[in-house]
């Protein structure tokens, strides 16, 4: 007799992940795109116990610089849009590569084979994410967003997050407040 | 390269769209898979299924028979293990009302049906791209709206 079996492949790598992690006894979370997040760093000798059991099932530990050092970009990236003291001296490139002691190319090239975007993509996604939290969660206007995510203008603002999100940042707002007052009725 | 593969499900009436989608989702470099719905009885059918491989993304229609886009929406939004579901509206309708209504009925993306074969392919791009984003790295999914 024959069965036949299917599988769900992010599940069954996740769960064997999860099992053998539970081996470990550190508490850890799992994230999307195969990356575990520990409570405390793992001593040498676990982490060499770890990567031999998760040999078996043909898991490697990366500790493939590579995804590492796109995180680091996008860090990087996060902490450059959030930090509005920043006197924005030099341009952003200058600033990673500095940061990161890489070439922008290099960088450049590495995060868009990673992730199916752009370094410049990615600022920008970053940004207006930045200006939506604002646009919600701050009273702050338009205008002093703005200046705070040092953007020329409101009207070049406003273009890009039209062009990022396909809204506008009124009809953005308008949305997401209509969203709170029908949660608040239900 | 992280192993990952987007899940994507597509209810639409219309088997041309529906072969047309597959068609250009099949063009781009994300990896994807795609699972297709004559209607939304049949999604919600099989998104409701105990044990169910739940895909990452719904592309819903909006005018179908059985049950139409904004009624799985509701449903989608309103279910315990769906409320996560990145749910993006594919349809005709560019009325303004209708767009606004979707998005606060907790829609992520809204997408024209456009008029030909390589905007289709550069708006599903453009979805699943911004949609990889918000996977694997740390932007508020609350707040993701599109509108294509």
């Amino acid at each position: 007799m024959r069965v036949y079996v299917k599988f769900d492949f992010n599940k069954t790598c996740k769960t064997v992940l999860g099992e053998q992690l539970d081996t470990l006894g550190i508490k850890y979370v799992l994230h999307g795109a195969g990356e575990v997040e520990f409570e405390r760093p793992p001593t040498q000798a676990e982490m060499l116990k770890l990567e031999r059991t998760l040999d078996r099932y043909g898991i490697e530990v990366m500790d493939d610089q590579q995804v590492a050092l796109v995180q680091r970009i996008k860090d990087a990236i996060t902490e450059w849009v959030q930090d509005d003291e920043n006197p924005k001296k030099y341009n952003f490139s200058t600033y990673l590569s500095e940061k990161l002691a890489y070439s922008y190319t290099y960088l450049s090239s590495l995060f868009s084979e990673t992730t199916y975007s752009s370094i410049e993509n990615f600022i920008i996604l970053k940004k207006i994410d930045c200006v939506k939290s604002l646009i919600i969660d701050s009273d702050y206007t338009l205008t002093e967003i703005a200046h705070k995510l040092n953007y020329s203008s409101v009207a070049h603002l406003s273009a890009q997050f039209k062009k990022t999100t396909g809204l506008t940042p009124s009809t953005f707002q308008k949305i997401i407040q209509k969203r709170k007052e029908r949660a608040s009725i239900q | 390269m992280p192993f990952n593969t987007l899940n994507i499900a597509l209810a639409d009436d219309d088997p041309d769209d529906r072969l047309l989608f597959k068609e250009a989702i099949e063009e781009i470099e994300i990896k994807t898979k795609l699972s297709l719905f004559n209607n939304g009885q049949e999604l919600m059918d099989y998104l409701t299924l105990p044990k169910v491989i739940l895909p990452e993304i719904v592309f819903l229609d909006l005018n179908m028979p059985l049950k139409n886009g904004m009624q799985c929406l509701n449903e989608i939004r309103s279910h315990e293990r769906l409320n996560d579901l990145l749910v993006a509206i594919y349809s005709t309708s560019s009325s303004e009302e209708d767009i606004e209504e979707t998005f606060v009925n907790g829609a992520n993306i809204y997408i024209n049906k456009p008029n030909s074969f390589s905007g289709l392919k550069k708006a599903i791009e453009k979805a699943l791209q911004l949609n990889w984003q918000y996977h694997t790295s740390s932007l508020n999914r609350d707040n993701f709206l599109l509108r294509l």
